[in-house]
């Protein structure tokens, strides 16, 4: 047989699909075939299967041509032959969407669904199904119930499933059908119970009562089909899951029970379910781990496949549940199904000990190139954790993620690797330097212009710092030669940085940086003669503010105040003072390798709650001639329990010579509105309130907003750490719950509320200095104070630094907040931007005897920024 | 990586592929909106069969979903599920599919039997998922619904169960006599 087909395929010259050169037009033109008499019903199947094969091929039929040749396929319903009815069927699904008037072979499909012939009752029941609406659905309710309890196993489940698509529009009728469905699910045909209990499951799924009373049914009578147990597993787990309660539950019962059933689908479905549950112990895990461990050596690719992908799931949180399962994790490390070999491999670094890393390393760099991107993050991902865990691997670690960098990849790929050894670099500084050639190499054939630009600008940063900085310069000027635009922006700015810092290396840089001057893009025009000026002042403080350290201001703030400022011309220079700063300067992103564009997110949010504050307190007359919003406390403070009579949250807002604070009032009581509410302010340092915005009505749970205005001291301005007393005071005037009828009278009351305060942190915005050593070289000595004080109640460097961030709301500077393992001595260095504008830089040492010894010193362009930082911290 | 609580759906298959052995479609069937366009569909196929047309694996993870394979001659045949979706459940699926097809072509899987038998498999689909459903997965009922001609199937050719049958039959009315 196989021979004659071998021997005809060479005739027609390999080439033997019947279907391949189908022209739709000619087809649709065949279908005129539909309208003789007799019907020859084998040409007319086949005519039919070419319609659905151009259908499947992805073919567009027009409303008009498929309403056409619909028609006139509804001739062929004379016919009674089987195959060419069941054609039928199907070509009535396929164009239920695009053909119209689709519903006027309703009665040709009730009659064959009501009809003698089995074999066409179930299609036909599908077909029906698929061109009714809930209006016709009503009309045929009563074939539909009969069918659904239909002995004949097909027509049964025909009419299970369909009723389970119509439930998504129409769920009022079907659920008239549960007692037919509940008939049905003990019936003995196991894909019938199965379509029974899960359309039974969807109808009942809001009604808690009823599913636990099907689960526990089933806990009490069993079932025939595995699909069925598989489907009640996920039942009982989503409801436990809701429950969030114990796990001596019976439905957690129902589920460990199912881990020795005879399916291994069950078991496995079982198995997983467990491991998904939230919260789960090292103890519930355990029988699920070991039959996971059995599945193991099966000879299904798939079981297999199941097993490890679940035990690598369990792995992320309890690595020592999976130990017991090292051994036959080591013998899927060879397996031929890849996919399976790097589960293994990542679930046994996970799990396995420091010594057999090298060992894992090299079998899995072996077979590398075989497995799909998204494994390879998987590793890579791996890796990244075993970096974390392990910092004396990194070397073996880093070469692995260099092979890999030098391999096909996709982006996603690409970027996890990247990420990965960024991440390697900032942690692990003996790494840098092999770390930066590497990236090096790799931007030389680079085709993600977002990596080379990120590696760029790591370059510019780190490169300078190293003991031979000159040997990068290369790799960055072929950027400038061989690259596209952005790229080469990215590579001028990377050689600004490397002249700014290096001073033998400065006459080179700027021969460079004038060639990059002739560049065809504006941009790097633009930039390289801004960078060329800049350096040949030859100044540290213009080094520093423009080239190591950029802007610090909020980019939306800046785009709206410069628009403001050319909608309004004015005399004065426009003054970069006035924009607010970027509240969230590059946050921490170096642990987590979050993508790019998730990290940008916050910052927008952020800047636009600032921005949002800012048109608020502009809309109140009392706050004109403020000045610009200097910075909004990032959290409300609650003055008030949650659940008391009225829930008042505080936040602070800094001007220059200003604080306003914001209460957000919520009054929780149905039967008052208050009028005239206010918070009066008592503080205990030389603050002085100037007015109070009241709020004019607060009616039952509508939020509503007053405003206290304070002057900052003017006498003794280094006391800014300042305790408010509060006290709410308010009309009260009782009103019918029921109507919101208020009365006319009210009264005076008073609601005390928590203290509130004020700390040097709430006047003083973080900015994240990249070059802190030019930042502090640039404010220079004039106005620097220093002084040492002992932390007593302090044991750890760690947390003397965590209190001083905190405490200062400074942000740390070139991850100075990290403190080293077995040192005694740390220094931290902070940056941030005082009320009014001008930098303030903070340099701490801590020595750590028995107690903690903080010498601080701090610099800034005036004196009262420093003098707030050494007086507040004394 | 959260581990997700599946929501309890009998929508259990997200396609059905067959490609021929230079990766071009001969069936596919998306039974939801992952793949919304003819484009991105054939993307993905291009996509599924390079990455597993070398290999003799029977499952891999593509595009954050998990795909079961099998490869008879110059036919490719796959299931798609969601990467939550019980594996052995997709695989039920390919099982059933491959051996109703196997049983239909006569143990000749290979394209040029399947295309000549285009309509069976329009029809075994059919009968297998209804709209990502599972409705049957055994290989005997599938071929039995799409019941194809029996002009189709030469004496000589007539399956075991049947010949037994007429034996017993005649079998039966030799003792009643």
């Amino acid at each position: 047989m196989l021979k004659k087909f071998d021997k005809k395929d060479e005739e027609s010259g390999g080439g033997s699909n019947p279907f391949q050169h189908l022209e739709k037009s000619a087809v649709l033109q065949e279908a005129r075939v539909f309208n003789e008499t007799p019907i020859n019903p084998r040409k007319c199947a086949h005519i039919l299967t070419k319609i659905l094969y151009l259908i499947n091929q992805g073919e567009h039929l027009g409303t008009t041509e498929a309403t056409e040749a619909f028609f006139a396929m509804t001739k062929l319903f004379q016919s009674n032959d089987p195959t060419l009815r069941r054609m039928c069927y199907l070509t009535i699904k396929e164009m239920s969407c695009i053909a119209e008037d689709v519903i006027i072979v309703t009665s040709s499909l009730t009659k064959d669904m009501t009809g003698k012939e089995d074999n066409y009752r179930g299609p036909a029941v599908r077909a029906l199904c698929q061109i009714t609406d809930s209006t016709m659905l009503q009309a045929i309710e009563r074939y539909m119930k009969q069918a659904i309890v239909d002995k004949v196993p097909s027509v049964s489940s025909s009419a299970l499933v369909s009723s389970l698509h119509l439930l998504k529009c129409s769920f009022d009728v079907v659920k008239r059908w549960v007692n037919e469905a509940q008939e049905a699910a003990s019936s003995d045909n196991i894909m019938v119970q199965y379509h029974a209990l899960g359309l039974l499951y969807h109808v009942r799924k809001n009604d808690r009562l009823a599913v636990n009373k099907m689960i526990s049914k089933v806990t009490r009578h069993g079932l025939k089909s595995p699909f069925a147990y598989c489907m009640m597993i996920r039942v009982a787990s989503k409801q436990l899951e809701e429950e969030d309660g114990s796990r001596d539950s019976p439905l957690f019962d129902f589920i460990e029970s199912c881990l020795r059933n005879k399916h291994e689908m069950v078991v496995y479905e079982a198995a997983s379910a467990i491991v998904n549950l939230p919260g789960c112990s090292a103890k519930e895990l355990a029988p699920a781990v070991s039959v996971l461990q059995l599945f193991c050596s099966s000879p299904k690719a798939a079981l297999r496949y199941a097993a490890v992908r679940t035990l690598n799931k369990v792995a992320m949180k309890h690595p020592s549940a999976v130990t017991a399962c090292n051994l036959d994790l080591e013998n899927l490390v060879t397996d031929s199904n890849r996919s399976i070999a790097t589960l293994a491999i990542t679930t046994l670094l996970k799990t396995g000990s420091e010594s057999s890393i090298d060992r894992l390393m090299k079998q899995i760099s072996s077979f590398m190139s075989e497995i799909s991107d998204e494994f390879k993050v998987v590793v890579v991902q791996a890796i990244s954790a075993l970096c974390q865990k392990y910092p004396r691997k990194h070397a073996v670690l880093m070469n692995f993620l260099f092979t890999m960098l030098r391999e096909e990849g996709g982006f996603e790929y690409k970027r996890a690797i990247v990420d990965c050894i960024i991440s390697i670099i900032e942690e692990n500084s003996e790494s840098k330097e092999t770390g930066l050639s590497h990236l090096c190499e790799f931007i030389e054939d680079c085709e993600f212009t977002v990596l080379a630009t990120r590696i760029l600008h790591l370059l510019g940063q780190e490169g300078p710092k190293t003991t031979n900085p000159s040997k990068y310069i290369r790799f960055i000027y072929n950027r400038v030669v061989l690259e596209h635009e952005e790229v080469r922006a990215g590579a001028v700015s990377a050689l600004a940085k490397f002249g700014a810092q290096n001073e033998e290396m400065l006459p080179s840089i700027l021969v460079l940086l004038k060639r990059c001057v002739m560049d065809d893009d504006n941009e790097v025009r633009d930039r390289a003669t801004f960078y060329l000026n800049v350096l040949e002042q030859k100044q540290k403080a213009l080094n520093a503010g423009y080239i190591l350290n950029g802007l610090t201001v909020s980019i939306p703030g800046l785009e709206r105040a410069l628009q403001q400022y050319t909608l309004e011309p004015s005399e004065k220079p426009f003054d970069l003072k006035s924009v607010p700063l970027a509240t969230a300067p590059m946050a921490e992103q170096r642990t987590e390798s979050t993508p790019i564009t998730a990290v940008k997110q916050p910052e927008k949010v952020a800047a636009t709650r600032q921005e949002i504050f800012q048109e608020q307190l502009a809309a109140v007359p009392e706050f004109r001639g403020l000045g610009p919003l200097f910075k909004s406390s990032p959290e409300p403070v609650a003055l008030t329990e949650s659940e008391t009579e009225y829930v008042i949250r505080c936040t602070k807002h800094t001007f220059t010579n200003h604080m306003v604070f914001q209460f957000d009032c919520t009054n929780t009581l149905n039967d008052q509105t208050l009028e005239n509410v206010t918070v009066q302010m008592e503080p205990t340092e030389a603050y002085e309130v100037l007015c109070y915005v009241p709020a004019r009505s607060l009616p039952y749970n509508q939020p509503g907003t007053c405003y206290t205005l304070v002057a900052l001291p003017k006498e003794d301005p280094t006391a800014v750490a300042c305790t408010f007393s509060c006290m709410m005071k308010f009309t009260v005037k009782d009103c019918d719950p029921t109507t919101g009828e208020t009365d006319d009278e009210g009264y005076e009351d008073e609601y005390v509320l928590e203290d509130l305060e004020v700390t040097v942190a709430d006047h003083i915005q973080k900015v994240m200095k990249l070059n802190f050593e030019a930042a502090w070289d640039e404010v220079g000595d004039e106005f620097e104070k220093e002084e040492t004080f002992t932390l007593s109640t302090i044991k750890t460097l760690e947390e003397a630094v965590g209190n001083i961030v905190k405490f200062l709301g400074m942000h740390p500077c070139e991850r100075s907040d990290k403190v080293p393992d077995n040192k005694n001595t740390h220094t931290l260095l902070l940056a941030g931007v005082f009320r009014g504008g001008h930098d303030i830089l903070v340099r701490s040492r801590l020595l750590l005897l028995d107690t903690v010894t903080m010498q601080v010193t701090a610099r800034s362009l005036e004196e009262l920024p420093v003098d707030i930082i050494l007086a507040s911290v004394g | 990586m959260e581990a997700l609580i599946l929501e309890p759906s009998l929508y259990t298959v997200k396609a059905i592929l067959i490609l021929d052995n230079d990766g071009d479609r001969l069936f596919a069937k998306y039974y939801d909106d992952t793949y919304p366009s003819v484009k991105e569909q054939k993307a993905f196929e291009k996509n599924i069969f390079n990455k597993t047309h070398r290999t003799d694996s029977e499952i891999a993870l593509l595009e954050g979903l998990t795909v079961v394979y099998k490869s008879s001659i110059d036919l490719y045949f796959y299931v798609i599920g969601s990467s939550y979706e019980n594996e052995l459940m997709l695989m039920a699926v390919l099982n059933c599919l491959f051996d109703s097809l196997s049983q239909m072509l006569r143990k000749n899987v290979e394209k040029r039997a399947l295309l000549e038998n285009m309509e069976g498999l329009f029809l075994a689909v059919d009968e297998i998922v209804d709209g990502g459903v599972i409705l049957e997965s055994d290989p005997q009922q599938v071929v039995h619904r799409v019941a194809l001609r029996g002009e189709d199937v030469p004496l000589t050719e007539q399956t075991v169960s049947q010949v037994l049958q007429s034996a017993k039959e005649q079998i039966k009315w030799s003792l009643l006599r």
